[in-house]
């Protein structure tokens, strides 16, 4: 059993990188995201949990990774791949594929299954992952399982490998099985426990670092250089869509809620657009953003970027402070992935507080602004 | 600009889903049904687009005949086509869903002029399989992107953006293209009354589905509902009283440092 899993990757304080943007013809010849620059490129959270259930259904069997980008072999990404269980990562550059390019990406990932002979590739189910594995399906013609939360070896008495994923963004949980010769999953990492760093389970001492092999592209001709692998050639038509990365235009200082360490959420309770100010206050103070419930999107009082939920976007704070949010199951959808959640609510009996740790009952306009005077009176006594 | 929206008719569903007694369905004796609110944006982008551009939303579903009521849902807001791929009420798989729409798609293309644009749901609401309309574009060999959260279209080609762990991402796309939507990407209005009366009058044509195979190596066992648990928060207390208690529990999680 051999799997392989598609890693997204953080780059510290660069998370816009210009590429220029041929109308046609080869790769825009740009920098990319030169991840050597960074010492300290980290696997986002996310990704780390996809590797967890990758490894889990390798056991004995071998993990690899894919990271695209001009990533530094010699940095320390192969060391803490290694800690994860992964035996070969395979480093795809920008010769191959200049920035996100999902269509490219998929060929690419296509081809190192036939390399690789790999039976299962794993990506977390976010915007990238979901996009990239699909057109691998597609391209595969083989199935591809959404949102998973768990999946079993392949076994001949159950038909194939045994998964559970979620559907209706997670008010159901679906148990199926899936006959495919190469499994193709996106997993729930939100609504999965993290995975700590661990030996491989494998015998013997754990590698000091996984074995880097770069994918270089397919040049008639050329022999790649040792411990490189030819990217399959790439048709054109899979580098039409291709993401022209820009910082996000009204972006409140870039703070994204979807990395934001503190959320300070708002809905309904607040009561008006004009009744979000101490949240926004707050939420600096705590360094980070405000999100808010689809009811205060729908009412126009908050734009849609700002919304959490099953159609908005999942948050994965240190803490989640929800005010005036009843905890509707599509709102928890989005933020059950926060470390800890506290709710100020004038309705003990309000579903929040079956998913909160911690709850102030009482009415966020006296709630909120007396909380933001004590954090100050406490900093400036400091 | 000839539009074609894709939507899926799903059970609207509350705080609580009820399956049926085999585990493998949901219970909807006591359920409307409705579309995904991603569906409702593309269907109010499409006729906001020709509004603009002149041509004509078509809207599309595979699914049984009472899935007409969907169809005549977004007639009212402005489609001016409705298509039924009928099925038999058997589930289909994403695979199998766009294989028929892809193939439904190509035919009208041969017959008139084609659709220059098909919007989708990034995801159904209730499969939540984040596929069909990928698969439907490779079918026809036309570009796609997903997830999109604002698009300019123009006869040349159209421009759609989105966001990730915050930076934009624009994506330029010859048409026709696929794109796949989330909500967000506007505020879909609401039926107006010579809408509402419009569409039930509507033709809505039927297409029968033809060589689709539904097995697709992806078979639902049994469906649960994940258990609640008893858990509850830990009241810290009550108005600005408990103010004190929840500045001393942010510093212990950390929050103030
Ligand atoms: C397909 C689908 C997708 C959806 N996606 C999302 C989504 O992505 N995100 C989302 O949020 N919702 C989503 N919803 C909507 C969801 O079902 C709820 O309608 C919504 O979350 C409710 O928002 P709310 O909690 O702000 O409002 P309400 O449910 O009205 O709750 C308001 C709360 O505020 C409290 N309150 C009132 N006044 C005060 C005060 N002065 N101080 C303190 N507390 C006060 C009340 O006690 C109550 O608990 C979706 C629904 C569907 C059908
Ligand atoms: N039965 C269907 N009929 C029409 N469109 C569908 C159907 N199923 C899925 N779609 C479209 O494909 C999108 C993605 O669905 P899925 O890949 O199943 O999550 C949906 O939002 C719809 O736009």
């Amino acid at each position: 059993m051999k799997a392989l899993v598609l890693l997204e990757l953080e780059v510290p304080g660069d998370t816009a990188v210009d590429y220029q943007y041929p109308a046609t013809g080869n790769p825009p010849q740009s920098s990319g995201t030169s991840l050597s620059a960074h010492a300290d490129v980290t696997v986002t959270e996310a990704s780390l949990r996809a590797l967890g259930v990758g490894r889990a259904l390798a056991g004995t069997g071998s993990l690899a990774a894919v990271v695209f980008g001009d990533a530094d072999a010699g940095g320390g990404l192969p060391g803490v791949l290694a800690e994860h269980g992964v035996g070969d990562v395979y480093l795809v550059g920008s010769a191959v594929v200049a920035g996100y390019a999902p269509q490219a990406w998929a060929r690419v990932i296509a081809g190192l299954i036939e390399e690789t002979g790999a039976t299962a590739v794993l990506a977390a189910a976010t915007d990238r992952g979901n996009e990239v594995m699909a057109h691998l399906g597609a391209i595969t013609g083989l199935p591809m399982a959404a949102n998973c939360l768990s999946v079993s070896a392949p076994a001949p008495a159950d038909g194939g490998y045994v998964i559970t994923r979620q559907r209706w963004a997670g008010l159901l949980e679906e148990e199926a099985v899936l006959d495919a010769p190469v499994a193709l999953l996106t997993v729930a990492a939100e609504a999965i426990p993290p995975t700590e760093a661990d030996a491989p389970s494998g015998s013997g001492a754990p590698p000091e670092a996984a074995e880097v092999h770069r994918v270089v592209p397919d040049i008639s001709g050329m022999a790649p250089s040792p411990g490189a692998v030819c990217a399959p050639a790439i048709p054109d038509g899979d580098l039409v869509v291709r993401a022209v990365e820009s910082p996000v235009r009204d972006g409140g200082g870039g703070a994204s809620l979807a990395t934001a360490r503190v959320v300070v959420g708002g809905g309904r309770g607040v009561g008006g657009a004009d009744g979000f100010a101490p949240l926004e206050e707050l939420a600096s103070l705590l360094g980070g953003v405000v999100g808010v419930s689809r009811v205060v999107t729908s009412e126009g009082w908050r734009p849609h970027r700002q919304q959490v939920g099953q159609t908005g976007t999942k948050i994965t704070p240190e803490l989640y402070l929800a005010c005036g949010i009843s905890g509707a199951i599509q709102h928890i959808a989005g933020c059950s992935g926060a470390k800890h959640i506290i709710a100020i609510n004038t309705d003990p009996g309000a579903p929040i507080l079956a998913h909160a740790d911690y709850a102030v009952i009482g009415d966020l306009h006296e709630i909120i602004p007396a909380l933001v005077a004590a954090i100050r009176a406490r900093s400036a006594a400091a | 600009m000839e539009i074609l929206v894709c939507v899926k008719r799903v059970p609207t569903v509350g705080g609580r889903i009820t399956l049926t007694g085999d585990g493998l369905g949901v219970d909807t004796r006591m359920s409307g049904f409705t579309i995904s609110p991603h569906e409702e944006c593309a269907v109010e982008e499409a006729v906001r687009i020709t509004e603009r551009l002149g041509g004509t939303v078509s809207v599309l579903t595979l699914g049984p005949e009472s899935a007409i009521e969907q169809l005549r849902g977004a007639l009212a807001l402005g489609a001016g086509r409705a298509v039924l791929l009928e099925t038999d009420g058997r589930e289909y798989g994403p695979i199998a869903t766009a294989t028929a729409i892809a193939s439904e798609i190509g035919s009208r293309a041969a017959a008139e002029p084609g659709y220059d644009l098909a919007l989708f749901g990034n995801e159904a609401s209730d499969t939540g399989d984040y596929q069909v309309g990928i698969r439907v574009a490779h079918l026809l060999g036309w570009p796609v992107v997903t997830g999109i959260k604002s698009l300019d279209v123009s006869a040349d080609g159209v421009v759609a953006r989105r966001e990730y762990r915050g930076v934009e991402e624009a994506y330029s796309l010859p048409l026709p293209a696929v794109v796949t939507v989330k909500e967000g990407l506007n505020l879909p209005r609401y039926p107006s009354l010579p809408g509402r009366l419009r569409a039930k009058r509507a033709p809505v044509e039927r297409v029968e589905i033809k060589d689709v195979s539904l097995p697709e190596g992806l078979r639902k066992t049994r469906l649960r509902v994940p258990e609640g648990g008893t858990h509850q928060a830990t009241v810290l207390g009550e108005g600005v009283a408990a103010v004190p208690e929840l500045v001393r529990v942010l510093d212990e999680l950390g929050i103030l440092s």
